[in-house]
């Protein structure tokens, strides 16, 4: 049994300390805006916020998430207020599959909030999801306006 | 039972099966009598591809699957067209499978690959939307009691004009819905497009920015179970034995089960605990003769290959032999291109709920009839004791659609376990060890060249795999497998843009027991590598402009050259480039599209490329919208680029040695070029978008590569030449 705020919400959760974050949020909270794609923290689609920061959770272990403010993708907007990286999203027509995009989205919006005004090389460090559509350019596109909004 | 999904989702995906009278459908034609067929939730369909709710929301249907490429908006353009309907009101649904058998495929193909989902059914689904509209404006004409010569349809809003009254869509549509059709209605002229041709927003952005878009892996029904799977890691290797006792009392474990002859499934309360079990489980594999194949034994098939005397001739003029043998010069490379999984961001999954009187399947699909078929296979059931349930796709790239793998397995799992829905989900492991992979092909070029450096000659062998003899060997010619020439052929949608006087283009035919696919873009991967970056050998060889080389052998290819010309142009050509600064050209047709690329790139320690610009140039006939055009551009460049640099699949002992993206890398947004896409439609045909480009951004950078530092690379991937891409 762990205790995960997830979004604001407190959630106990029947799993193993072991399981990793990502599945919880998935199977158990029943969250599935999180996504799998490699288990290895290699791709950056199961991206979340713990205590702010953009952590791959399907290799973070529950045991270590107890405790902390976690935000998931559905967390992101205020209300039906987008946050300013989903809008620029919107705006710049980002997504094709849509896929990787909840991952992606957490990692601009943890970034933003670190560097509000990131530079191309601070996107190049710092945004290293995959994605198999291809959106990069209009990613980068949209950080920028983000950036400026 | 479940029968339908819409609490799942915010679109109702299922068409309700209420009143559907005999004689709804003929062929791709529409349904007409008294009978109105109705959505699920009652609204009266005009035609098969337009429902019409009472507050004018107008739902087109939509066969093709939409995968990222989007095809949904694209064609939801096409009907709206015609329909002249309010673009604001309108949503969109895929029909089922099961739907269109019982209505004799009313709504036609719905594969979707092969860059076809617009060029195939463009007709169809125009003439879909008109004869809806000539529908809604008799309805209201009879109403009023006027000539419909006298109305005149426009933004859902009926108007007969002498009198100025008006009507809606959704006030007449219970009144079409009972008209007779017309038979053949007529479509605008292409100068008369309102909407075909804007770069209108897509219609299925929002739910992937919160969450909310609810992919086949995201699925939830009550009491559902989970399913994780290991199928042989040798290609056609059974499965021996297992130790199920080993792990049936680890937590959540329901069922081990074993799938077919090569496989054996743990299925658990979630899928975290199956994937637990699943790797704890003692499996012993027969792996069989196919154990003893390397990489090394593949290549040395097909180098065999290049020098065979039989080969399957698809382009020949001319006498090549003659010309090479009485040739003043000869230039002569040899190519390869390696095998390349799919990896699409969702790993395969199929959710599965049988009993002896039903099986259902939700599943991402590229060809929701392909998943229908699998369905009745496995299921042993017939066509009316089954459907199948698309959902979007988290990218397909061709591994959906015509193999449906994970569908059978995920039914053979369900069959064990009567009444309960379980949900297949591989993991990324199982993805990459099973896929449908690019084709294996080696490549020799010779070219001949006369005393005044004239191109008198050229043969281009290919040798290696045929995706048909694997998938559809009923297609095969005489053997011969013409996909293997994407982009080599003497005219149609793959034609070559080259006069050589005399020519020979041939393929011996070397299969692997590793299973080959449809990649994105397919075969034209390869040939444009070969042919792209021999034409620049051989330029170089007779100290030639590349572009000038080209443009001589391209006189009677006006369209190929356009393409070609425009990015020269747009890229500065015939003016320096920048110092520090190479650049590199392609040109390919394929899909029906005219492409063409220059690459412009920078080499630091002569093993780091940063690609700093791509001009691309596609000629796709007509442009529905052209905003999702340019970034298909910008998008198969990633996906083609990922497979130049970083992307092989090596076979070691029959199994495919990647296992995830630490050993099979994807490019991430710090390698992602500047691409300026040139969307330039010549009018008159309808050309691919999805897969075209992909092509031409591999030549160009190896061409600029080389002119960076007259080192030629004719292998693919560039990690294996110690080459990264900064």
């Amino acid at each position: 049994m762990a205790r995960l705020t997830i979004n604001g919400k407190t959630h106990d959760v029947a799993v193993d300390p072991s399981t990793p974050l990502l599945w919880a949020i998935r199977e158990q909270v029943g969250l599935t805006g999180t996504k799998y794609g490699c288990g290895i923290a290699q791709c950056g689609a199961c991206t979340v916020h713990v205590d702010g920061a953009a952590v791959r959770s399907c290799v973070m272990p529950v045991a270590a998430a107890e405790g902390k403010k976690i935000t998931t993708i559905e967390g992101l907007a205020n209300g039906r207020a987008l946050h300013k990286v989903q809008k620029a999203w919107l705006d710049n027509e980002v997504p094709q599959c849509g896929y990787c995009q909840s991952g992606m989205i957490m990692a601009v919006a943890a970034l933003l909030r670190e560097k509000p005004k990131p530079t191309d090389a601070d996107i190049d460090a710092r945004v290293t999801n995959i994605c198999r559509c291809g959106t990069f350019q209009q990613v980068r596109e949209a950080i920028h306006a983000a950036a400026k909004a | 039972m479940i029968t339908k999904i819409p609490k799942l989702t915010r679109r109702s995906f299922v068409i309700g099966s209420t009143a559907l009278g005999a004689g709804l459908a003929i062929g791709l034609k529409i349904p007409f009598g008294p009978s109105v067929v109705r959505a699920q939730d009652g609204s009266p369909e005009v035609t098969a591809w337009v429902v019409i709710r009472p507050d004018d929301t107008v739902v087109i249907r939509i066969a093709r699957s939409e995968m990222g490429q989007g095809t949904l908006t694209g064609l939801a353009q096409m009907v709206a067209e015609e329909l002249e309907c309010d673009w604001s009101k309108v949503k969109t649904e895929y029909p089922t499978p099961g739907q269109s058998v019982k209505r004799k495929r009313a709504w036609g193909d719905f594969s979707t690959g092969g860059s076809r989902g617009i060029r195939d059914s463009h007709q169809y689904v125009r003439e879909g939307g008109a004869t809806a509209r000539i529908m809604l404006i008799q309805a209201a004409a009879n109403a009023w009691n006027v000539p419909t010569s006298e109305c005149s349809a426009a933004n859902s809003v009926i108007t007969h004009k002498p009198s100025g009254r008006k009507t809606t869509y959704g006030k007449v549509a219970e009144a079409a819905a009972k008209l007779t059709p017309p038979e053949k209605p007529a479509l605008k002229d292409p100068t008369e497009w309102k909407l075909i041709g804007k770069s209108v927003k897509r219609l299925d952005t929002m739910d992937k920015l919160t969450g909310a878009q609810v992919y086949g892996f995201d699925l939830k029904f009550p009491g559902m179970l989970n399913a994780a799977i290991k199928d042989c890691p040798v290609f056609g290797g059974k499965l021996k034995s297992y130790e199920a006792a080993k792990v049936t009392s680890m937590p959540g474990v329901r069922h081990v089960v074993t799938v077919g002859d090569s496989a054996v499934a743990v299925v658990a309360d979630t899928w975290w605990q199956a994937k637990t079990a699943l790797d704890a489980l003692p499996i012993v594999w027969d792996e069989g003769e196919n154990a003893k194949v390397s990489s090394d034994s593949i290549a040395a098939m097909l180098k065999e290959g290049l020098d065979a005397d039989q080969a399957f001739v698809a382009n020949q003029n001319g006498d090549v032999k003659q010309a090479i043998a009485g040739a003043a010069k000869k230039v002569e490379a040899v190519y390869a291109y390696p095998f390349q999984n799919h990896a699409p961001m969702e790993p395969m999954n199929a959710t599965a709920k049988y009993t002896p009187d039903r099986c259902e399947v939700w599943v991402p699909t590229q060809n929701g009839e392909a998943a229908f078929a699998a369905t009745l296979a496995a299921s042993g059931l017939p066509a009316d004791k089954c459907e199948v349930y698309k959902l979007h796709l988290g990218g397909g790239f061709g591994r959906r659609g015509a193999f449906h793998d994970y569908v059978t397995q995920a039914v053979l799992i369900a069959k064990q376990i009567p009444g309960t829905p379980v949900k297949l989900l591989w993991t990324r492991e199982e993805d990459m060890l099973h896929g449908r992979y690019h084709p294996v092909m080696q490549c020799k070029l010779v070219g001949a060249f006369d005393s005044s450096n004239n191109l008198t000659g050229l043969h281009m062998r290919l040798s290696g795999q045929s995706i048909l003899t694997s998938v559809r060997p009923e297609a095969l010619q005489q053997g011969k497998d013409p996909l293997v020439f994407q982009g080599l052929n003497p005219s149609g949608d793959f034609g070559i843009g080259y006069s050589v006087p005399n020519l020979l283009i041939d393929h011996a035919m070397r299969n692997t027991h590793v299973p080959p696919g449809f990649w994105r873009g397919v075969n034209i991967n390869q040939n444009a590598i070969f042919l792209e970056c021999f034409m620049d050998e051989m330029a170089h060889a007779v100290g030639q402009d590349p572009l000038e080389f080209r443009r001589k052998l391209m006189t009677k290819h006006p369209k190929h050259l356009a393409a070609l010309n425009a990015v020269a142009d747009r890229a500065g050509w015939s003016k320096p480039a920048p110092q520090g600064v190479y650049r590199g050209l392609a040109q390919m047709m394929s899909f029906g599209s005219y492409v063409a690329a220059c690459a412009e790139i920078s080499v630091k320690d002569g093993d780091k490329i940063k690609i700093q610009r791509i001009v691309a140039a596609t000629d796709c006939g007509y442009a529905v919208n052209p905003a999702q055009i340019e970034r298909q551009i910008a998008g198969s460049f990633v996906y083609g680029l990922s497979g130049l640099f970083l992307q092989e699949c090596t076979v070691k002992d029959g199994h495919i040695e990647q296992t995830n993206f630490n050993n099979y890398d994807s490019m991430r947004i710090a390698q992602m070029p500047k691409v300026e896409s040139i969307v330039m439609p010549s009018g008159g045909f309808w050309g691919g978008v999805g897969e075209p480009t992909i092509c031409v951004a591999a030549p160009a950078v190896l061409n600029a590569y080389f002119a960076a530092t007259g080192k030629r690379i004719r292998t693919v991937p560039l990690k294996n030449h110690g080459i990264t891409l900064v």
